[in-house]
């Protein structure tokens, strides 16, 4: 059917709401683009007909235009809310995203992720004249100095404050500056216990 | 706090040193102000950067306190507060430019007097480096590839545009006389309403945006 292949474009956004990714869809984009080109051709066909004095195609020629400016639209909402999913994964998880997020992207999306980096850690480089702030960290107001963390992995000797470390083993619980621990948190490599 | 109540070298307009204790105040209201607004109000990385600097001294002072005062770790968690409330204002600020990007770009250009500019230098660098990111990769992605009549991008006619007709709590710094409501309904049916100092308001966003810039009302 007319344009109807474009929409499913947009339900696959729709059902992957909840923060997912779904596969970067390459074949529905391809066979829309080539719908386009087709709907284009018809029309070229048909506005030359009226151009000579047949004015029976003009209302086809309308509604094929409509169509292809659909398909347009609809394309670029698919890209658009991508990237827009693509840049709270870079505030979830940091500048190296998991393999298994990279291997629902397409390569222009991975350079554009890289691009988003860039511009990002360039802003907070600026920040404070040039001092640089981190804005992906404390992202909860701070309740307390401390927190009580559980280790959920082995990571080894964490160096907190001038020198002192400690052993960071999997199922112990520590209390440390919650400043220190933030980004280990975010990595999964400890648990904050409430 | 012997440490906020250093006086430092103020950015107001008027050449007038201003407390830290006043801009951490400032910014405060600021930070309210950018989370209830529709769009993006002024910037204000004034007092960000003092604010920074100030929690950078703070910290280097701390260092030379001893480990064990009791004292250390109340600064400790007034630097922790201060430094979520710049970083989260920045967030809300860096979420609005990225939402609304080719709408502020648009709006910037319009803008000559550097006192309301809403954009600071660096966040026009981010707004311009993230709207050609996306139009690039829309680019590469769709737009080459399809007949040659669709293939520019508009992005006033696609761009997300906030929503100026939103209601918005507020309160009044500085008694405002007469400020004029229009009747958005198109029958003529327009108002005027005075603003006294300390009262509080339910009102329609668009009206009021221009007491922002002169900080004569805050959001709430």
């Amino acid at each position: 059917m007319l344009a109807d292949k474009v929409l499913e474009l947009i339900r696959e956004l729709e059902r992957s709401k909840d923060g997912q990714m779904s596969t970067f869809n390459e074949d529905a984009i391809r066979l829309v683009l080539e719908e386009m080109n087709t709907l284009f051709e018809q029309n070229q066909q048909d506005v030359n007909a009226t151009v000579a004095g047949d004015v029976r195609f003009f209302s086809g020629v309308h509604l094929r235009h409509a169509a292809l400016e659909r398909n347009k639209r609809c394309l670029l909402a698919y890209l658009y809310n991508r990237l827009e999913r693509i840049r709270e994964m870079r505030w979830e998880f940091g500048s190296i995203l998991p393999g298994y997020i990279r291997a629902t992207m397409c390569e222009p999306e991975i350079q554009w992720f890289n691009k988003y980096n860039k511009t990002l850690a360039t802003y907070m480089r600026s920040l404070g004249e040039g001092n640089g702030l981190d804005l992906t960290q404390d992202i909860k107001p701070p309740k307390n100095l401390y927190i009580e963390v559980r280790c959920l992995q082995d990571y080894g000797e964490f160096e907190i404050e001038e020198g002192d470390t400690v052993v960071l083993q999997k199922n112990t619980t520590h209390y440390l500056l919650m400043a220190h621990c933030q980004h280990l948190i975010r990595q999964g490599i400890l648990e904050h216990v409430e | 706090m012997a440490d906020t109540e250093d006086i430092i070298e103020g950015s107001d307009d008027e050449g007038e040193p201003m407390k830290a204790s006043e801009v951490l105040q400032k910014l405060e209201e600021a930070w309210i102000t950018e989370r209830m607004s529709p769009t993006l109000e002024k910037h204000h990385s004034e007092y960000v950067d003092c604010m920074l600097d100030q929690i950078n001294q703070m910290s280097e002072n701390l260092k030379r306190c001893k480990k064990h005062d009791f004292r250390v770790a109340i600064h400790k968690m007034e630097i922790d507060r201060i430094r979520y409330m710049i970083s989260s204002y920045l967030r809300l600020r860096l979420e609005k430019i990225e939402k609304f990007t080719h709408y502020l770009l648009e709006k910037e250009r319009t803008i000559s007097d550097e006192n309301l500019a809403i954009l600071s230098e660096n966040e026009l660098e981010y707004a311009k480096g993230y709207a050609s990111s996306i139009e690039s990769h829309f680019q590469t992605m769709v737009l080459q590839h399809v007949p040659e009549n669709l293939r520019n991008f508009d992005p006033g006619k696609m761009g997300v545009k906030p929503n100026l007709d939103s209601f918005v709590f507020l309160k009044v710094k500085e008694s405002t006389p007469a400020v004029l409501i229009e009747d958005d309904s198109g029958e003529g049916r327009d108002e005027e309403v005075d603003l006294d100092e300390g009262s509080q308001h339910l009102i329609r966003y668009r009206p009021i945006s221009h007491l922002l810039n002169s900080e004569a009302v805050t959001l709430i």
